[in-house]
C-alpha cells in the first residue's frame, strides 16, 4: 500500500476494515453512553451518596454501593498480593531458567489454565476450595480469631475463598504477560551482564529491572481480570453486603450483585442502581486495562530504540 | 442420458415447490413469553404437549425470573409474562394497558437443614423461622426450637442461615410468609424478590442454597418443594395458622389453595401464605401468567386463550407428577370466567 498504485480492491479493503475498527470503538462508546443514561435515575436520586452508603435494601428502595466496591477491591487486591510473586516466579522460571524441553509444555499449560471457563473454577471452588478453607478456619486458634482479619463465622464461603479462587484465575494471565515482557528484554542486556561476570541471579535481576514497567503492567492486567470476575466469585464469597476487614466473613462484589439481582429487579430504581454499579465497573476495568496495556506496550516497543546499558548504570538507577 | 438428468431436475424442482407450498399453508403461530423460573418445568411440559395437539401453535418461554417477566410484559416485549409474586399496584400502573393475573399452579417453599446427628423431621413455628432468619436465634438448642421438638437431640451448635443471593420468586414466598408471622420481619426487612437479609450466606439458585446447606454443619435454608423432592432432601414441617405442624406435599399445598378459593379476589392477586384450615401447608403460593386485557395481536390472543382453557382443564393433570399442586375446581371456574374478559376483537 505505498500510495500511488492503490487499486479499487485495495481501497475497498482498506475502508472496509477501517469501518470495522471504527465500529468497535463506537461499540465501546455506545456501551458507556447507554450505561450512563440507564443509571440516571439513581444518579439523580442518590448522587454521590450511592458510593458512600452501605445499606442495600431493594424493599425500601435504599441503595448504597460501598459494600460491593469494598468487596471487589479487597478480594482483588488480596488475590494480586498472592498472585503477583507466584506469577513473576513462573515467568522467570520459564523465560530464564527452564530447560528448553520443559519450556513449551509449561507455556502451554499456563495458557490452558487461562482458557478454563470461570464457572468451572466456581464448581471446583464450591466442592474443593470451600471445604478446605473451612477446615483451615476450624483449626484457627481462638486467640488468633480475636484479630479483626480472622474474626467472624467459620463457614468456608468467605472473602478468603473468593480471594484464593481469584488468585488461581489471575496467575495464568499475569504470568503469561510477564513472560512475554521478559522475552522482550534485549539479549544484549543479559550478554553484557554475563560479560561483566555477573552470576545467573544477577543477570535475572538485570532482566527484571529492565522489564519492571511491563511487569507492573502484567500485574495490573491481572487486577483488571480479578475486578470483573463474576461467576466463580459469586459461588464462593457468600454474597452478603456487609463491609468487614475479616477474611472469614461472607462479603459481596460488584460483578456478583449484578449477576445475582438483575433478572429479578422489577422496580426501576433497583435496575438503575445495578446499572450504575455496572457503569463504575466498566470505567474502572477500562482504565486499569488501558493503563496496563500502555505500560506493556511501552515496554515491548522500547527494545528497538534503547541501546543496552551497562549493568552498573542500571543498578545505580535502581538505588 | 442428458434428458434423464433434466427430467430428474424437474421432478426435484416440483417436489421442492410442493413442500414449500405445504409449509406456507400451515402457517405457524409463534407466541413468546417469559418470566418466573419456578413454574418453568410445568410450563415447558404444557407448551410441548399443546404443540403435539396443535402443531401450528408454538409457545416459547424464557425462564429468566419473575422480575424479567414483569418488565417484559410492561414493555410489551413478550405476549405473556409469568411471575411468582403478584404485580404491585405501582408496577401495574407502569404498564401501558390493563394487565390481568391468571393463577396456573401452586408451589411451596420448604425449610431444609443440616444438623449433624439429627435425622428427624424438625418442626418449626412461624416465630422460630422468623427469629432464625432475623438472626435472633443463634443456637440449635435454643429453648424455642427445643420446645416444639421434644425428644430431638438438638446440639449446642451455631445456626447458619442460607438464603438466595439472586432475586427470586422462591424468596418472595418465603419472606411473604415470614412477614405475616413476624411483625418485626415486616417492619425491618419487608417483602420482595430480593431483600436486605439481616444475617446469612447467599447462594445462587436452589442448587446454590442446597450446596451451602449440605456443606455447612448447622445450616438452614429454604428451597422449592419440587427441588427438595427431586433431590430427596429432608425438610421440616411448618406450623399453620390452625396450630398444626404440616409437611409440604401436593395434598397439603392443594389444601391451601382450596382454603384460598373461598375468598379469592376478582383479580386473583392473592397471597395464601400462613393460611388457616385443616391440613394446610402455610408456605404455599400460586404462580401467575400475566396477560393484557386488550392485547394488540388478536390472532395470538385467540390462540393463547384457547391454550389457557386447555391448561386449566387438561393441563392440570400434569401438575402432581412434577411436584406442583393443581388448581382447585372453584379457581378454575373463576378463571374461565375471567378469560372471557380478554378482548379478542
Amino acid at each position: 500500500m505505498t500510495g500511488k498504485k492503490t487499486s479499487v480492491g485495495d481501497f475497498l479493503f482498506n475502508t472496509g476494515t477501517g469501518v470495522f475498527a471504527l465500529v468497535l470503538v463506537l461499540l465501546v462508546a455506545a456501551i458507556g453512553v447507554v450505561l450512563c443514561i440507564q443509571s440516571m435515575p439513581t444518579i439523580r436520586e442518590f448522587g454521590l451518596n450511592f458510593w458512600r452508603t452501605q445499606v442495600w435494601d431493594p424493599v425500601s428502595g435504599e441503595f448504597g454501593a460501598l459494600p460491593f466496591i469494598w468487596g471487589t477491591l479487597y478480594s482483588s487486591f488480596i488475590a494480586i498480593l498472592i498472585a503477583a510473586p507466584i506469577s513473576i516466579g513462573v515467568a522467570i522460571f520459564i523465560s530464564e531458567l527452564c530447560p528448553n524441553s520443559l519450556k513449551q509444555p509449561l507455556v502451554f499449560l499456563t495458557e490452558l489454565l487461562a482458557t478454563v471457563p470461570s464457572i468451572v473454577y466456581g464448581l471446583w471452588g464450591v466442592f474443593v476450595l470451600v471445604p478446605a478453607v473451612r477446615t483451615v478456619q476450624m483449626w484457627f486458634p481462638d486467640w488468633l480469631r480475636t484479630v479483626p482479619f480472622f474474626s467472624g463465622p467459620r463457614n468456608g464461603v468467605s472473602m478468603l475463598s473468593a480471594s484464593l479462587i481469584l488468585t488461581i484465575m489471575v496467575i495464568p494471565f499475569t504470568s503469561s504477560v510477564a513472560r512475554e515482557v521478559l522475552k522482550a528484554v534485549p539479549m544484549a542486556q543479559r550478554e553484557t551482564a554475563y560479560a561483566l561476570g555477573a552470576t545467573r541471579w544477577e543477570v535475572t535481576r538485570v532482566a527484571l529491572h529492565y522489564a519492571r514497567v511491563g511487569i507492573v503492567g502484567a500485574i495490573m492486567l491481572g487486577l483488571g481480570r480479578a475486578f470483573g470476575e463474576t461467576m466463580a466469585v459469586t459461588m464462593v464469597i457468600g454474597n452478603n453486603p456487609k463491609m468487614s476487614l475479616s477474611l472469614f466473613a461472607p462479603q459481596y462484589t460488584m460483578a456478583a450483585v449484578i449477576a445475582n439481582e438483575f433478572t429479578e429487579a422489577a422496580n426501576d430504581l433497583h435496575v438503575s442502581a445495578l446499572i450504575e454499579i455496572g457503569l463504575v465497573l466498566f470505567i474502572v476495568t477500562f482504565a486499569i486495562n488501558a493503563a496496563s496495556r500502555m505500560l506493556i506496550w511501552g515496554m515491548t516497543h522500547q527494545k528497538r530504540q534503547t541501546v543496552a546499558m551497562p549493568v552498573k548504570v542500571v543498578s545505580e538507577q535502581a538505588s | 442420458m442428458r434428458n434423464m438428468k433434466m427430467r430428474w431436475r424437474h421432478v426435484t424442482l416440483a417436489v421442492g415447490l410442493a413442500l414449500a407450498l405445504v409449509t406456507v399453508g400451515l402457517a405457524k403461530i409463534s407466541i413468546n413469553g417469559g418470566g418466573a423460573t419456578f413454574p418453568y418445568p410445568i410450563y415447558s411440559k404444557w407448551f410441548s404437549e399443546y404443540n403435539k395437539l396443535h402443531p401450528d401453535v408454538e409457545i416459547n418461554y424464557q425462564s429468566q425470573g419473575s422480575g424479567f417477566g414483569i418488565q417484559q410484559i410492561q414493555k410489551q416485549a413478550v405476549f405473556f409474562g409469568a411471575t411468582d409474586g403478584p404485580m404491585t399496584p405501582e408496577q401495574l400502573l407502569g404498564a401501558p394497558g390493563k394487565i390481568l393475573h391468571f393463577p396456573t399452579v401452586l408451589g411451596a417453599d420448604v425449610p431444609v437443614y443440616n444438623i449433624p446427628g439429627v435425622t428427624a423431621e424438625l418442626k418449626f413455628t412461624g416465630a422460630v423461622l422468623a427469629d432464625i432468619f432475623l438472626g435472633k436465634i443463634t443456637k440449635w438448642n435454643d429453648p424455642q426450637i427445643v420446645k416444639v421438638n421434644p425428644g430431638v437431640p438438638l446440639p449446642n451448635m451455631d445456626v447458619t442461615v442460607a438464603h438466595r443471593s439472586d432475586g427470586s420468586g422462591t424468596t418472595y414466598i418465603w419472606v411473604d410468609y415470614l412477614a405475616k408471622v413476624s411483625p418485626e420481619w415486616k417492619a425491618k426487612v419487608g417483602v420482595a424478590t430480593a431483600v436486605n437479609w439481616p444475617v446469612g450466606l447467599g447462594g445462587k439458585g436452589n442448587d446454590g442454597v442446597t450446596s451451602l446447606v449440605k456443606q455447612t454443619p448447622g445450616a438452614i435454608g429454604y428451597v422449592e418443594l419440587i427441588y427438595a423432592l427431586q433431590n430427596k432432601m429432608t425438610y421440616g414441617a411448618v406450623q399453620n395458622a390452625n396450630g398444626e405442624f404440616i409437611a409440604a406435599n401436593v395434598v397439603s399445598v392443594t389444601a391451601a389453595a382450596a382454603e384460598a378459593a373461598a375468598k379469592m379476589p376478582a383479580d386473583f392477586r392473592v397471597s395464601i401464605t400462613n393460611a388457616g384450615g385443616k391440613g394446610v401447608y402455610p408456605v404455599s403460593s400460586f404462580t401467575w401468567i400475566l396477560l393484557y386485557e386488550n392485547p394488540k395481536d388478536k390472532v395470538m390472543a385467540k390462540t393463547f386463550v384457547d391454550f389457557m382453557n386447555w391448561m386449566l382443564v387438561d393441563g392440570q393433570k400434569f401438575a402432581p407428577g412434577l411436584g406442583y399442586a393443581p388448581l382447585p375446581a372453584q379457581v378454575v371456574a373463576l378463571e374461565k370466567e375471567a378469560l372471557k374478559k380478554i378482548k379478542l376483537q
